[in-house]
């Protein structure tokens, strides 16, 4: 295999919190260019470390972070990444912060430069792929946590993104949620990492799952690849 | 937790253009906080209420709003009379409380809650975002409509927050009391509360720069002058000089 051909590469890594617990001793893994990857593990192993590590959140103690065949250290190296990269948080309302949905999903495109009239047309496609259609002009903090979660995704895949990064997206979704937001993975995204504690849905929606344990990534299981879509 | 409650609903003043309302409550209020007297604030109180009137919001919610207002203004009639010089009208022990006293205490009522009612009709008849985007849009700097917004965007998540903890409290039986433990409990809270908002800002910070944010907000909604506001403006202009003339010049 091209080393090229992978978006993300990290090898050696090493991160510790500032209060000196240690999450990673000399971390390895690796994402393609459509790889479904289910992320699970007990709680603290450090799954949402690894994926602000990616995004640049957090900076690592040691190591190698490369993303899109370049390594990644500075913040202003990350500006690239995000742009490329859409992270989903746990909590949908660190993600929602302006006052419409509108607003909220339109704020990613236009920070990437796009015109208003851009924007707009950007909302309307990514609020009818998520079944949010009319919800626009609805302001963001009344939403149930349901359409938080989807308003939230549509934040996120507004940009475009190449690859996803999904935080615990099912947690808290009641069965239509799910469903919408289980369709619109397998319509519209081919390259994810998605952190569950839920194997069921898991292996609905991805095609190897890793757990992440004393600071190791290790497979789960590969689940077959012409799994049925069940939409 | 409610904070729009006077937002909803159908008035003229529901639908004014909230740049126009802030252009034109910002003099009205300056003119009635320096009034002098009795007369002038009295008339503006008299103003205000018409313009309640007009709004047709809830008197219960607001008459609910005014009793925590004139709570404050309550403890300025005990205190204020008794400390002003002037003519005596009673003594109690020592203390004299004074005509002059009184009269100053009433200008206070009056004036307080004249601003607080044309505050709530004008204002709290729209929605925050929508002041929000009336302050962009008169230029106000973009940190402090930030702050402004953000305030209200997470009050209502930091009150969940702390009714949660509270709840938490209560089902292991914790009862308030005068004592060393609730104090501390208490204390325990906030202190939790202001950690957990410290936690909360750098979440959103990071979700902010994930979407490449980079110290700029676009407006993307903008408002539109109708004749309504114009002549609400015009008007509103007119009461106020009429009433700088009158009692202040």
């Amino acid at each position: 295999m091209n080393r090229e051909e992978y978006l993300i590469e990290i090898r050696d890594l090493c991160f510790s919190y500032a209060n000196g617990r240690k999450v990673f001793n000399s971390l390895n893994f690796s994402l393609k260019s459509g790889d479904r990857i289910g992320l699970t593990g007990p709680n603290g192993a450090g799954k949402t470390t690894l994926l602000h590590l990616i995004m640049g959140l957090l900076k690592p103690n040691s190591g190698e972070i490369k993303i899109f065949g370049k390594v990644r250290k500075e913040e202003k190296d990350f500006t690239e990444v995000r742009q490329r990269i859409g992270l989903l948080f746990q909590d949908s309302d660190d993600q929602l912060f302006c006052p419409t949905i509108e607003e909220d999903v339109a704020f990613g495109p236009l920070n990437l430069g796009k015109s208003l009239e851009e924007a707009r047309a950007i909302v309307r496609e990514t609020c009818e792929k998520l079944g949010l259609k009319g919800f626009e002009k609805r302001i963001t903090h009344r939403l149930s946590s349901g359409e938080k979660r989807l308003v939230a995704l549509a934040t996120v895949v507004a940009m475009n993104p190449e690859c996803l990064l999904l935080d615990e997206p099912s947690t808290g979704l009641d069965e239509m949620s799910t469903e919408r937001f289980l369709k619109y993975l397998k319509e519209y995204s081919d390259t994810y990492i998605i952190i569950s504690q839920d194997h069921g849905f898991l292996k609905d929606v991805a095609d190897k799952i890793y757990r992440l344990k004393d600071s190791k990534i290790e497979m789960w299981g590969e689940l077959k690849k012409t799994k049925k879509i069940v939409i | 937790m409610h904070l729009e409650e006077f937002a909803e609903g159908n008035s003229f003043f529901h639908r004014l253009d909230p740049r126009v309302k802030f252009i034109t409550i910002m003099p009205y209020i300056f003119v009635i906080a320096i009034m002098q007297g009795t007369k002038g604030p009295l008339l503006a109180l008299i103003i205000s209420l018409l313009i309640v009137a007009f709004t047709r919001i809830s008197v219960k919610k607001l008459i609910g709003r005014l009793i925590v207002v004139n709570t404050f203004i309550f403890i300025l009639w005990i205190f204020l009379p008794f400390s002003y010089p002037g003519d005596a009208v009673f003594h109690i022990g020592p203390l004299e409380a004074t005509h002059e006293g009184f009269l100053y205490v009433l200008s206070i009522t009056l004036k307080a809650n004249a601003i607080v009612l044309a505050t709530i009709a004008i204002l709290g008849t729209s929605e925050v975002f929508s002041l929000a985007h009336a302050l962009v849009h008169l230029k106000v700097p973009d940190k402090l409509v930030h702050l402004f917004f953000f305030f209200y965007r997470y009050i209502s998540v930091l009150h969940e927050e702390y009714e949660r903890l509270e709840n938490a409290m209560a089902i292991r039986a914790f009862k308030a009391k005068t004592n060393m433990h609730t104090y501390r409990t208490y204390a325990y809270l906030v202190g939790m509360l202001i950690i957990r908002s410290y936690d909360r800002s750098q979440r959103i910070y990071k979700a902010m720069l994930c979407r490449g944010f980079k110290g700029k907000f676009r407006v993307m909604s903008h408002f539109e002058l109708k004749r309504g506001d114009v002549v609400f403006g015009l008007l509103m202009t007119l009461i106020t000089s009429v009433m700088g003339l009158l009692f202040i010049l």
